[in-house]
Protein backbone atom coordinates (compact mmCIF):
# COMPACT_ATOMS: atom_id res chain seq x y z
CA UNK A 1 0.00 0.00 0.00
CA UNK A 2 2.67 2.56 -1.02
CA UNK A 3 0.76 5.35 -1.89
CA UNK A 4 1.30 8.31 -4.20
CA UNK A 5 2.67 10.36 -1.62
CA UNK A 6 3.61 14.25 -2.26
CA UNK A 7 1.31 15.63 0.03
CA UNK A 8 2.16 16.93 2.89
CA UNK A 9 -0.76 15.46 5.10
CA UNK A 10 1.61 12.53 5.08
CA UNK A 11 4.27 14.18 6.83
CA UNK A 12 5.65 12.41 9.81
CA UNK A 13 4.93 14.65 12.99
CA UNK A 14 8.85 14.06 15.23
CA UNK A 15 8.64 12.90 18.55
CA UNK A 16 11.44 12.96 20.12
CA UNK A 17 12.29 9.23 21.08
CA UNK A 18 13.10 8.39 24.89
CA UNK A 19 16.48 8.67 24.26
CA UNK A 20 17.61 11.10 21.70
CA UNK A 21 21.01 11.03 22.96
CA UNK A 22 23.54 11.00 19.96
CA UNK A 23 26.07 9.16 21.34
CA UNK A 24 26.55 5.62 22.57
CA UNK A 25 24.72 5.31 25.87
CA UNK A 26 24.29 1.97 27.80
CA UNK A 27 22.13 4.19 30.48
CA UNK A 28 19.47 4.98 27.58
CA UNK A 29 17.04 2.32 28.11
CA UNK A 30 14.41 2.58 30.90
CA UNK A 31 14.55 -0.85 32.56
CA UNK A 32 11.17 -2.80 32.25
CA UNK A 33 10.25 -5.05 35.04
CA UNK A 34 7.26 -6.50 33.68
CA UNK A 35 8.92 -6.88 29.80
CA UNK A 36 9.20 -10.74 28.45
CA UNK A 37 12.38 -9.14 26.71
CA UNK A 38 13.63 -8.34 29.93
CA UNK A 39 16.96 -10.29 30.02
CA UNK A 40 17.12 -9.54 25.70
CA UNK A 41 16.46 -6.14 26.83
CA UNK A 42 19.49 -5.46 28.26
CA UNK A 43 21.22 -6.76 25.31
CA UNK A 44 19.07 -5.12 22.99
CA UNK A 45 19.79 -1.60 24.73
CA UNK A 46 23.47 -1.95 24.31
CA UNK A 47 22.31 -2.81 20.46
CA UNK A 48 20.40 1.00 21.18
CA UNK A 49 17.00 -0.95 20.14
CA UNK A 50 15.62 -0.99 23.79
CA UNK A 51 12.07 -1.95 23.62
CA UNK A 52 9.99 1.66 24.70
CA UNK A 53 6.99 3.06 24.02
CA UNK A 54 6.70 2.65 20.36
CA UNK A 55 5.59 0.09 17.85
CA UNK A 56 8.17 -0.16 15.49
CA UNK A 57 11.82 -0.13 15.04
CA UNK A 58 13.11 0.98 12.01
CA UNK A 59 17.09 1.03 11.43
CA UNK A 60 19.19 3.36 8.44
CA UNK A 61 21.97 1.43 7.38
CA UNK A 62 23.88 2.16 3.86
CA UNK A 63 27.63 2.90 2.78
CA UNK A 64 29.27 5.63 4.09
CA UNK A 65 28.09 9.42 3.33
CA UNK A 66 24.55 8.52 1.31
CA UNK A 67 22.39 10.84 3.39
CA UNK A 68 21.49 8.65 6.47
CA UNK A 69 21.56 11.27 8.83
CA UNK A 70 19.91 13.85 5.96
CA UNK A 71 16.85 10.69 6.08
CA UNK A 72 17.01 10.45 10.35
CA UNK A 73 16.95 14.18 10.39
CA UNK A 74 14.01 14.61 7.94
CA UNK A 75 11.87 11.59 9.58
CA UNK A 76 12.38 12.87 12.85
CA UNK A 77 13.18 17.06 12.87
CA UNK A 78 16.17 15.87 15.07
CA UNK A 79 19.70 17.37 13.95
CA UNK A 80 22.15 14.59 13.18
CA UNK A 81 25.35 15.36 12.52
CA UNK A 82 25.55 15.53 8.35
CA UNK A 83 28.47 16.64 6.57
CA UNK A 84 30.19 15.13 2.97
CA UNK A 85 32.75 13.26 4.09
CA UNK A 86 32.46 9.40 5.77
CA UNK A 87 32.70 8.40 9.02
CA UNK A 88 30.64 11.11 10.26
CA UNK A 89 28.12 8.94 12.50
CA UNK A 90 30.48 6.50 14.81
CA UNK A 91 27.69 5.35 17.20
CA UNK A 92 24.13 4.95 16.94
CA UNK A 93 21.90 7.77 17.18
CA UNK A 94 17.94 7.39 17.98
CA UNK A 95 15.36 9.62 17.33
CA UNK A 96 11.17 8.99 16.92
CA UNK A 97 8.17 10.02 14.68
CA UNK A 98 4.56 9.16 14.49
CA UNK A 99 2.85 7.96 11.70
CA UNK A 100 -0.31 6.37 10.57
CA UNK A 101 -0.89 6.30 14.23
CA UNK A 102 1.77 4.43 15.04
CA UNK A 103 4.68 5.37 17.08
CA UNK A 104 8.28 4.48 15.34
CA UNK A 105 11.74 4.49 16.93
CA UNK A 106 14.65 5.47 14.00
CA UNK A 107 18.18 4.54 14.61
CA UNK A 108 20.83 5.83 12.56
CA UNK A 109 23.75 3.97 12.02
CA UNK A 110 27.54 4.23 10.93
CA UNK A 111 27.90 3.49 7.22
CA UNK A 112 29.25 0.56 6.29
CA UNK A 113 30.18 -1.24 3.11
CA UNK A 114 29.53 -4.77 4.63
CA UNK A 115 28.46 -7.15 6.59
CA UNK A 116 30.99 -9.50 6.27
CA UNK A 117 34.58 -7.88 7.29
CA UNK A 118 34.10 -4.64 9.29
CA UNK A 119 35.55 -2.22 10.92
CA UNK A 120 34.63 -0.87 14.43
CA UNK A 121 32.49 1.83 13.40
CA UNK A 122 30.84 -1.04 11.34
CA UNK A 123 30.63 -3.36 13.82
CA UNK A 124 27.95 -1.39 15.50
CA UNK A 125 25.94 -1.06 12.26
CA UNK A 126 26.51 -5.26 11.41
CA UNK A 127 25.61 -5.92 15.37
CA UNK A 128 22.10 -3.57 15.45
CA UNK A 129 21.02 -5.39 12.25
CA UNK A 130 22.05 -8.36 13.04
CA UNK A 131 21.13 -9.50 16.86
CA UNK A 132 18.64 -6.40 17.48
CA UNK A 133 16.42 -7.65 14.64
CA UNK A 134 14.48 -4.09 13.38
CA UNK A 135 11.05 -4.76 12.21
CA UNK A 136 12.30 -2.31 9.30
CA UNK A 137 16.13 -1.92 7.98
CA UNK A 138 16.08 1.41 5.63
CA UNK A 139 18.92 0.88 3.30
CA UNK A 140 20.21 4.19 2.08
CA UNK A 141 21.54 3.72 -1.14
CA UNK A 142 23.77 6.47 -3.11
CA UNK A 143 21.80 6.59 -7.59
CA UNK A 144 24.89 8.12 -8.55
CA UNK A 145 27.01 4.97 -7.30
CA UNK A 146 24.75 1.92 -7.69
CA UNK A 147 27.00 -0.36 -8.34
CA UNK A 148 29.23 0.37 -5.61
CA UNK A 149 26.30 0.40 -3.28
CA UNK A 150 24.22 -2.41 -3.87
CA UNK A 151 26.38 -5.06 -2.76
CA UNK A 152 25.38 -4.33 0.89
CA UNK A 153 21.17 -4.49 -0.09
CA UNK A 154 21.82 -7.99 -1.09
CA UNK A 155 23.73 -8.88 2.00
CA UNK A 156 20.86 -7.28 4.09
CA UNK A 157 18.61 -9.07 2.34
CA UNK A 158 20.51 -12.26 3.01
CA UNK A 159 19.52 -11.87 6.60
CA UNK A 160 15.93 -10.44 6.41
CA UNK A 161 13.38 -9.32 3.66
CA UNK A 162 12.11 -6.68 5.80
CA UNK A 163 13.98 -4.24 3.84
CA UNK A 164 13.09 -0.69 2.02
CA UNK A 165 15.52 0.98 -0.11
CA UNK A 166 16.04 4.43 -0.11
CA UNK A 167 17.27 5.34 -3.52
CA UNK A 168 18.49 8.89 -2.18
CA UNK A 169 20.66 11.93 -4.11
CA UNK A 170 18.37 11.32 -7.24
CA UNK A 171 18.62 15.07 -7.76
CA UNK A 172 22.51 14.35 -8.25
CA UNK A 173 22.16 11.54 -10.92
CA UNK A 174 19.99 13.89 -12.47
CA UNK A 175 21.97 16.67 -12.47
CA UNK A 176 24.86 13.58 -13.81
CA UNK A 177 22.10 12.71 -16.61
CA UNK A 178 20.99 9.29 -14.93
CA UNK A 179 17.57 7.71 -14.14
CA UNK A 180 17.19 4.86 -12.24
CA UNK A 181 14.95 2.72 -12.93
CA UNK A 182 13.09 1.81 -9.40
CA UNK A 183 10.47 0.01 -10.33
CA UNK A 184 12.73 -2.41 -12.04
CA UNK A 185 14.89 -2.36 -8.95
CA UNK A 186 12.35 -3.17 -6.68
CA UNK A 187 11.59 -6.58 -8.85
CA UNK A 188 14.78 -7.77 -8.78
CA UNK A 189 15.22 -6.97 -4.98
CA UNK A 190 12.03 -7.93 -4.06
CA UNK A 191 11.55 -4.82 -1.38
CA UNK A 192 10.32 -1.18 -2.30
CA UNK A 193 12.40 0.91 -3.50
CA UNK A 194 11.84 4.76 -3.21
CA UNK A 195 13.76 7.28 -5.35
CA UNK A 196 14.50 10.47 -3.44
CA UNK A 197 15.76 13.56 -2.29
CA UNK A 198 16.58 13.68 1.29
CA UNK A 199 17.95 17.10 1.16
CA UNK A 200 15.58 18.78 -0.56
CA UNK A 201 12.71 16.67 1.48
CA UNK A 202 11.81 14.86 -2.16
CA UNK A 203 10.56 11.50 -1.49
CA UNK A 204 9.83 11.37 2.18
CA UNK A 205 5.93 10.70 1.79
CA UNK A 206 6.64 7.81 -0.08
CA UNK A 207 9.58 6.45 2.10
CA UNK A 208 7.06 6.64 5.00
CA UNK A 209 4.08 5.12 2.97
CA UNK A 210 6.92 2.37 2.18
CA UNK A 211 7.68 1.81 5.90
CA UNK A 212 4.57 1.62 7.54
CA UNK A 213 4.10 -1.55 4.42
CA UNK A 214 7.05 -3.36 5.58
CA UNK A 215 6.66 -2.60 9.45
CA UNK A 216 2.53 -3.72 8.87
CA UNK A 217 2.84 -7.30 6.86
CA UNK A 218 2.62 -10.29 8.42
CA UNK A 219 4.30 -11.77 5.46
CA UNK A 220 7.83 -10.10 4.40
CA UNK A 221 9.65 -11.98 1.71
CA UNK A 222 11.86 -14.03 2.71
CA UNK A 223 15.57 -13.79 2.83
CA UNK A 224 17.43 -14.07 -0.35
CA UNK A 225 18.93 -17.40 -0.77
CA UNK A 226 21.89 -17.84 -2.05
CA UNK A 227 22.45 -21.45 -3.97
CA UNK A 228 26.53 -22.88 -4.10
CA UNK A 229 27.61 -24.18 -7.47
CA UNK A 230 30.15 -26.51 -5.43
CA UNK A 231 27.98 -29.42 -4.55
CA UNK A 232 30.45 -29.85 -1.31
CA UNK A 233 30.13 -26.17 -0.10
CA UNK A 234 26.30 -26.26 -0.69
CA UNK A 235 26.04 -29.59 1.48
CA UNK A 236 28.20 -27.79 4.19
CA UNK A 237 26.18 -25.42 4.28
CA UNK A 238 22.87 -26.79 4.31
CA UNK A 239 24.19 -29.30 7.10
CA UNK A 240 25.61 -26.71 9.20
CA UNK A 241 22.26 -24.41 9.04
CA UNK A 242 20.32 -27.83 10.10
CA UNK A 243 22.18 -27.46 12.97
CA UNK A 244 22.20 -24.07 13.70
CA UNK A 245 18.38 -23.93 13.59
CA UNK A 246 18.74 -27.28 15.78
CA UNK A 247 19.88 -25.07 18.75
CA UNK A 248 18.95 -21.55 17.74
CA UNK A 249 14.99 -22.24 16.67
CA UNK A 250 13.28 -19.54 15.45
CA UNK A 251 16.52 -18.07 13.91
CA UNK A 252 15.45 -16.99 10.45
CA UNK A 253 18.87 -17.01 8.60
CA UNK A 254 20.57 -19.94 9.50
CA UNK A 255 21.87 -20.75 6.21
CA UNK A 256 23.57 -17.07 6.32
CA UNK A 257 24.70 -17.71 9.65
CA UNK A 258 25.76 -21.23 8.82
CA UNK A 259 28.07 -19.55 5.81
CA UNK A 260 29.47 -16.83 8.09
CA UNK A 261 30.80 -19.60 10.42
CA UNK A 262 32.15 -21.62 7.10
CA UNK A 263 34.41 -18.27 6.71
CA UNK A 264 35.72 -18.39 10.11
CA UNK A 265 33.90 -15.04 10.72
CA UNK A 266 35.24 -14.45 14.58
CA UNK A 267 32.04 -12.30 15.27
CA UNK A 268 29.49 -14.81 14.40
CA UNK A 269 31.62 -17.77 16.15
CA UNK A 270 31.28 -15.93 19.67
CA UNK A 271 27.59 -15.02 19.36
CA UNK A 272 27.20 -18.57 18.77
CA UNK A 273 29.55 -19.49 21.63
CA UNK A 274 27.72 -16.93 24.08
CA UNK A 275 24.11 -17.65 22.94
CA UNK A 276 23.73 -13.77 21.74
CA UNK A 277 22.32 -15.89 18.61
CA UNK A 278 19.40 -17.20 20.22
CA UNK A 279 18.30 -13.68 20.96
CA UNK A 280 17.74 -13.41 17.21
CA UNK A 281 14.86 -15.57 18.16
CA UNK A 282 12.34 -13.32 19.92
CA UNK A 283 11.15 -10.40 18.50
CA UNK A 284 12.18 -7.38 18.58
CA UNK A 285 8.70 -5.41 18.58
CA UNK A 286 8.61 -4.56 22.07
CA UNK A 287 5.87 -6.54 24.50
CA UNK A 288 5.13 -3.10 25.92
CA UNK A 289 2.85 -1.66 22.86
CA UNK A 290 0.51 1.11 22.20
CA UNK A 291 -3.30 -0.17 22.90
CA UNK B 1 51.69 -5.62 -12.65
CA UNK B 2 50.19 -5.35 -8.86
CA UNK B 3 48.84 -2.04 -7.74
CA UNK B 4 51.30 -0.50 -5.76
CA UNK B 5 53.50 -0.36 -9.24
CA UNK B 6 50.38 1.78 -11.44
CA UNK B 7 51.64 4.83 -12.80
CA UNK B 8 49.41 7.72 -10.90
CA UNK B 9 48.28 8.67 -14.42
CA UNK B 10 46.69 5.75 -15.77
CA UNK B 11 44.19 3.56 -14.77
CA UNK B 12 43.94 -0.46 -14.48
CA UNK B 13 41.35 -3.14 -14.50
CA UNK B 14 41.89 -5.22 -11.38
CA UNK B 15 42.43 -9.07 -12.76
CA UNK B 16 43.07 -10.76 -9.42
CA UNK B 17 43.29 -10.67 -5.82
CA UNK B 18 46.44 -12.78 -4.75
CA UNK B 19 45.20 -13.30 -1.03
CA UNK B 20 42.94 -15.20 1.07
CA UNK B 21 40.44 -15.29 4.01
CA UNK B 22 39.94 -11.97 5.72
CA UNK B 23 42.23 -9.62 3.77
CA UNK B 24 40.89 -10.94 0.34
CA UNK B 25 36.96 -10.46 2.40
CA UNK B 26 37.93 -6.46 3.17
CA UNK B 27 39.20 -6.39 -0.48
CA UNK B 28 36.70 -7.46 -2.18
CA UNK B 29 33.90 -5.40 0.28
CA UNK B 30 35.95 -1.79 -0.74
CA UNK B 31 34.78 -3.17 -4.69
CA UNK B 32 38.14 -4.46 -5.54
CA UNK B 33 36.32 -7.13 -7.57
CA UNK B 34 37.60 -8.82 -10.96
CA UNK B 35 36.96 -6.19 -13.60
CA UNK B 36 36.81 -3.14 -11.83
CA UNK B 37 38.40 -0.22 -13.02
CA UNK B 38 40.76 1.86 -10.78
CA UNK B 39 43.39 4.89 -10.71
CA UNK B 40 45.70 5.59 -7.89
CA UNK B 41 44.68 9.05 -6.81
CA UNK B 42 46.71 10.27 -3.76
CA UNK B 43 50.35 9.12 -2.46
CA UNK B 44 51.39 9.81 0.85
CA UNK B 45 55.04 10.53 1.00
CA UNK B 46 56.35 7.71 1.15
CA UNK B 47 53.74 5.70 -1.16
CA UNK B 48 51.90 3.60 2.11
CA UNK B 49 49.33 4.24 2.20
CA UNK B 50 47.13 5.55 -1.22
CA UNK B 51 44.11 6.47 -2.00
CA UNK B 52 42.42 4.76 -4.92
CA UNK B 53 39.42 5.95 -6.98
CA UNK B 54 37.50 2.75 -7.30
CA UNK B 55 33.69 2.45 -8.17
CA UNK B 56 32.88 6.39 -7.33
CA UNK B 57 34.41 6.52 -4.03
CA UNK B 58 37.99 6.90 -2.28
CA UNK B 59 39.90 3.43 -0.98
CA UNK B 60 42.77 4.29 1.31
CA UNK B 61 45.03 0.73 0.86
CA UNK B 62 48.51 -0.01 2.57
CA UNK B 63 51.33 -1.24 0.15
CA UNK B 64 51.03 -4.66 1.24
CA UNK B 65 47.72 -5.00 0.63
CA UNK B 66 48.07 -2.86 -3.14
CA UNK B 67 50.47 -5.57 -3.87
CA UNK B 68 48.10 -8.50 -3.56
CA UNK B 69 46.02 -7.23 -5.85
CA UNK B 70 46.91 -7.59 -9.84
CA UNK B 71 45.82 -5.61 -12.15
CA UNK B 72 46.14 -4.64 -16.38
CA UNK B 73 46.97 -0.86 -17.70
CA UNK B 74 43.72 0.57 -19.69
CA UNK B 75 44.63 1.44 -22.65
CA UNK B 76 44.75 5.83 -22.78
N1 LIG C 1 22.29 16.58 -3.36
C1 LIG C 1 21.91 15.89 -2.30
N2 LIG C 1 22.74 15.80 -1.25
C2 LIG C 1 22.33 15.07 -0.19
C3 LIG C 1 21.10 14.39 -0.16
N3 LIG C 1 21.01 13.72 1.01
C4 LIG C 1 22.13 13.98 1.69
N4 LIG C 1 22.94 14.79 0.97
C5 LIG C 1 24.26 15.30 1.36
O1 LIG C 1 25.14 14.18 1.41
C6 LIG C 1 26.13 14.38 2.42
C7 LIG C 1 26.13 13.23 3.37
O2 LIG C 1 24.93 13.21 4.14
P1 LIG C 1 24.82 12.49 5.57
O3 LIG C 1 23.37 12.49 5.91
O4 LIG C 1 25.77 13.04 6.53
O5 LIG C 1 25.29 11.02 5.17
P2 LIG C 1 25.48 9.73 6.11
O6 LIG C 1 25.07 8.58 5.27
O7 LIG C 1 24.76 9.92 7.39
O8 LIG C 1 27.04 9.71 6.31
P3 LIG C 1 27.92 8.86 7.41
O9 LIG C 1 27.25 8.97 8.73
O10 LIG C 1 29.25 9.53 7.37
O11 LIG C 1 27.97 7.47 6.86
C8 LIG C 1 25.76 15.71 3.07
O12 LIG C 1 26.55 16.73 2.46
C9 LIG C 1 24.30 15.88 2.75
O13 LIG C 1 23.89 17.24 2.75
C10 LIG C 1 20.23 14.51 -1.31
O14 LIG C 1 19.15 13.95 -1.39
N5 LIG C 1 20.71 15.26 -2.33
MG1 LIG D 1 25.47 9.77 9.33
Amino acid sequence: MRGPGGGTEDLPTPRPGPSQDTHDSHDAAPGCASCALSTGGARLARLGLAPGRHDHVVALAGNPNTGKSTVFNALTGLRQHVGNWSGKTVARAEGGFTYGGARYRLVDLPGTYSLLSTSADEDVARDALLFGQPDVVVVVVDATRLERNLPLVLQIRQITGRVVVALNLVDEARRHGLTVDARHLTRELGVPVVPMAARRNEGIPDLLAAIAQVAGTEDAPAPLRLVHKDPALEEAVTELAGRVAGRFPGVPNARWVALRLLEGDPGIEAAVRDGTLGELATPATPVERAG
Amino acid sequence: MTLDEMPRDRRGVVTALDTRGAERRRLMDLGLLPGVSISAELRSPLGDPTAYEVRGTLVVLRGHQARTVHVELEDR
